[in-house]
């Protein structure tokens, strides 16, 4: 038996984990930092849902979401543009006081009317700062069938320090049982962690969250996956696909870099699941007269004159002649001027880098260039 | 509800192309992909919209289902109006009869109803075989100033051009004097575009005269103008500066396609001030593998590239594995070019796979005879196998 997906409401956490990337999310949501040159972090999970047969999908953001608003304008590019549910998205209530949620069953709180009022059953709720591609109703059904209260969707293997410090952990049963949850352990090690997507009942989340909040317990990850292990049935749903989770400034470059590899890419873009995103109508990219360009993966409305090598280049990207870019990725619109050498940088959107010169970072750990300067 | 426009635009995209042979067998030829991530009827449609145009009626006759599929419900174009947009017009069966097109003028007169919806003053004429952008707003503020009943827009070609197409005489004031189809020993240089625009009631006066007559072919061209003309209507020829070309043939879709890759010609894609819209599809961006060298060239989304591409237009989704030679071609959609393969001054049509080792076309300076080179054609969906050779000129349209 399958299930109905459009019983299911998505709902998305766009600025979570916005710390851990305080270079790129200074300006913008986690959900619409960009990602492997014509994508946004959000589009993924977004994606997925659309393509697991969801029509109903709630963006819950706090700060900074200009940005995503722009991304994802009507939801029409994910075909979210509905008369029925659709995308909608949930920033911040005018009554809460500062405009801030002090966690996430808080930010589920102020979009209760929201929640209540879709058709849903279930609910599936992810952050933005992992990227996969899945058929979310295989996880219903797991969840269905498993009878969980709450699935948490893991992957199992052996993490740094540096990807545990932004995790959730779980010791689980044979059966997926949840028995206990840490979060963010301090050392590396062999963890189920979870991916930051979770599948519960839409009734059981509202009565949790009115049950707690009015408590002082907004911190889902706290409050219910390491509270309620003895009270709720929580289970773990093992995810064995392709992953990239975000959590700093270099586990961002290398998520991005292993899309060179066409593996990857076809794991993350399938022919079946297309990863949907807003479209600029840009001109195919234009490669000049003894330009070079070996593993790199370039969008759209490139003009490429010089060498690019290794390099993610987003849209409408220009790499003047006698420039060289290594190792680097270069957001929308940046220009590298005339015989200027870049390596291992990160520039963001509309990043001008004149003629001559020569920007170069340690491999490993990339150097950012905010949006707009000029150098 | 409220529903005048000043200016209707009319599209004619029903010609079956035949002179691009195999390119055309099962799609309309304005539906033919251009320039890697277009297809022709991009740039007419684009023209309306960025020159406020938004009402285009599109007529379909030939091979409609790629190109209804394409234009959807024109939301590519921002033309998914409550008020207008783009409406795809089909002949249709009514109480007297069904009839097919038979000719420019006759799909114009079969949907006078659609135009009389919107109570224009003014109808823009356009086909669906051009790669060009103009802003036609201008010469509708020419054909007011003119006080027209009808402005055709003109080029100024080679004298040896000529005689390819319908050319026009006029007076010093741009006022056309003389129209003739193809003419052998050609009075003047200026070539009609295939561009008109009609103050309304004079055009549904002519087609309706026109339908009256029997012996008629129901052609504007052939008809419409000349009828005009001898009735001495007020008619203008409106100058055209800049890039046009018409792709009707194997030859002029090829040089249409390589005259983006040259820094001289001066049709520009990149400019945001005038974009061609497109029907995007969500692929990835294109992947330029370790072993590929990519130079002189235009490649879009979803390409997966390892190997050899020089002076060629890539569209979306071609895959081009290692050790492959691309040279001087147009690869469509989808196509495939396993390793080692070469593919020299030819075009590959969507999703076409040219196997391992296979030798598609040859560089001209090979050939001693000009008339035994061309371009080589491989039709859509078509698998050359392994080792398969095609000749320059040839024109394959099925499995070999």
């Amino acid at each position: 038996m399958s299930y109905n997906m459009t019983n299911v409401l998505g709902i998305l956490f766009a600025n979570s984990h916005d710390e851990t990337l305080p270079e790129l999310s200074s300006n913008r949501t986690m959900g619409s930092v960009p990602f492997g040159g014509r994508f946004r972090l959000i589009d993924f999970l977004l994606s997925s849902m659309v393509n697991s047969g969801m029509s109903t999908v709630g963006v819950i953001t706090k700060s900074n979401y200009q940005s995503l608003l722009d991304h994802v304008g009507s939801g029409r590019q994910w075909d979210l543009a509905r008369s029925d549910g659709g995308l909608t998205i949930l920033p911040p209530y005018g009554s809460t006081g500062n405009g801030q949620y002090n966690g996430k069953l808080d930010a589920l709180m102020n979009a209760m009317g929201y929640i209540v009022k879709t058709p849903c059953e279930y609910v599936i709720m992810s952050d933005c700062n992992v990227i996969y591609s899945a058929d979310l109703s295989k996880q219903v059904e797991a969840h269905i069938a498993s009878g969980a209260d709450i699935t948490c969707v893991t992957v199992t293997g052996d993490y740094t320090q540096s990807e545990t410090a932004d995790a959730i952990t779980f010791e689980a049963d044979d059966s997926g049982r949840v028995l206990s949850t840490v979060i963010n352990p301090t050392r590396s090690g062999h963890y189920t962690m979870s991916l930051n997507t979770y599948i519960v009942k839409k009734q059981l989340l509202v009565d949790l969250v009115n049950d707690l909040v009015p408590r002082g317990k907004c911190n889902f990850d706290r409050d219910i996956l390491q509270a309620m292990t003895q009270k709720l049935n929580i289970r773990t749903y093992e995810y064995t696909g392709y992953y990239s989770k975000i959590s700093g400034l270099d586990s961002y470059y290398k998520a991005n870099m292993e899309l060179l590899k066409s593996e990857n890419l076809e794991k993350i873009i399938l022919k079946k699941r297309p990863v949907y995103t807003k479209v600029r109508d840009d001109a195919p990219s234009k490669y000049g007269l003894n330009s070079s360009v070996t593993n790199s993966l370039v969008a759209d409305g490139c003009v490429i004159e010089g060498v690019v090598e290794n390099s993610i280049l987003f849209r409408g990207v220009k790499v003047s002649k006698g420039a060289v870019v290594r190792g680097c990725i270069l957001m929308q619109d940046t220009e590298i001027g005339r015989a200027t050498e870049v390596s291992n940088i990160i520039t963001d959107k509309n990043v001008k880098i004149g003629d001559e010169l020569c920007i170069s970072s340690a491999e490993g750990s990339p150097l950012y260039i905010a949006k707009k300067r000029v150098l | 509800m409220y529903n005048k426009k000043e200016c209707v635009a009319m599209l004619l995209a029903g010609g079956q192309g035949s002179r691009l042979y195999a390119l055309t067998k099962n799609v309309a030829k304005p539906a033919v992909p251009y320039g890697g991530k277009y297809r022709i009827i991009d740039f007419p449609l684009s023209n309306c919209v960025n020159s406020g145009i938004d009402t285009v009626g599109v007529l379909t006759q030939y091979q409609p289902l790629v190109l209804n599929d394409y234009i959807g419900n024109g939301q590519a174009w921002n033309l998914d109006r409550i008020h207008g947009g783009v409406h795809i017009l089909p002949p249709y069966q009514s109480s007297s009869g069904a009839q097919w097109y038979e000719g420019t003028a006759n799909a114009i007169y079969q949907n006078l109803s659609f135009i009389d919806r919107y109570d224009p003053e003014y109808v823009v004429i356009l086909s669906g075989d051009h790669i060009y952008k103009m802003d036609y707003s201008d010469m509708l503020s020419y054909h007011k100033k003119k006080n027209a009943a009808c402005t055709i827009a003109v080029l100024n070609v080679e004298y040896e051009e000529a005689s390819r197409f319908g050319i026009m005489s006029t007076d010093e004031t741009g006022a056309i004097t003389k129209f003739v189809e193809k003419p052998k020993e050609p009075e003047s240089t200026l070539a009609s575009m295939g561009i008109y625009i009609f103050s309304y009631p004079a055009l549904k006066k002519y087609l309706i005269e026109n339908e009256e007559d029997t012996s008629a072919t129901k052609d504007f061209g052939k008809n419409i103008i000349p009828a005009m003309l001898a009735a001495k209507e007020r008619m203008y020829a409106y100058s055209f500066e800049g890039y046009w070309k018409d792709v009707g043939t194997i030859d002029s879709l090829w040089e249409a396609n390589m005259d983006l890759l040259s820094p001289s010609v001066t049709l520009d894609l990149y400019d945001p001030a005038w974009k061609i819209y497109s029907n995007n599809d969500s692929r990835a961006p294109q992947l330029i593998g370790s072993d590929a060298k990519v130079q002189n060239s235009m490649i879009t989304t979803g390409c997966v590239i390892d190997g050899f591409v020089d002076f060629s237009v890539i569209s979306g989704g071609v895959t081009i594995e290692e050790g492959a030679v691309v040279a001087d071609s147009i690869l469509m959609p989808g196509a495939t070019v396993r390793k080692g393969a070469v593919v020299e001054y030819s075009i590959v049509g969507e999703n076409s796979v040219i196997e391992a080792g296979a030798h598609i076309g040859a560089r001209p300076e090979s050939y001693e005879s000009k008339s035994d080179w061309g371009v080589a054609v491989v039709g859509h969906d078509v698998t050359i196998g392994q080792g398969a050779v095609v000749a320059p000129k040839q024109i394959i349209d099925h499995d070999i």
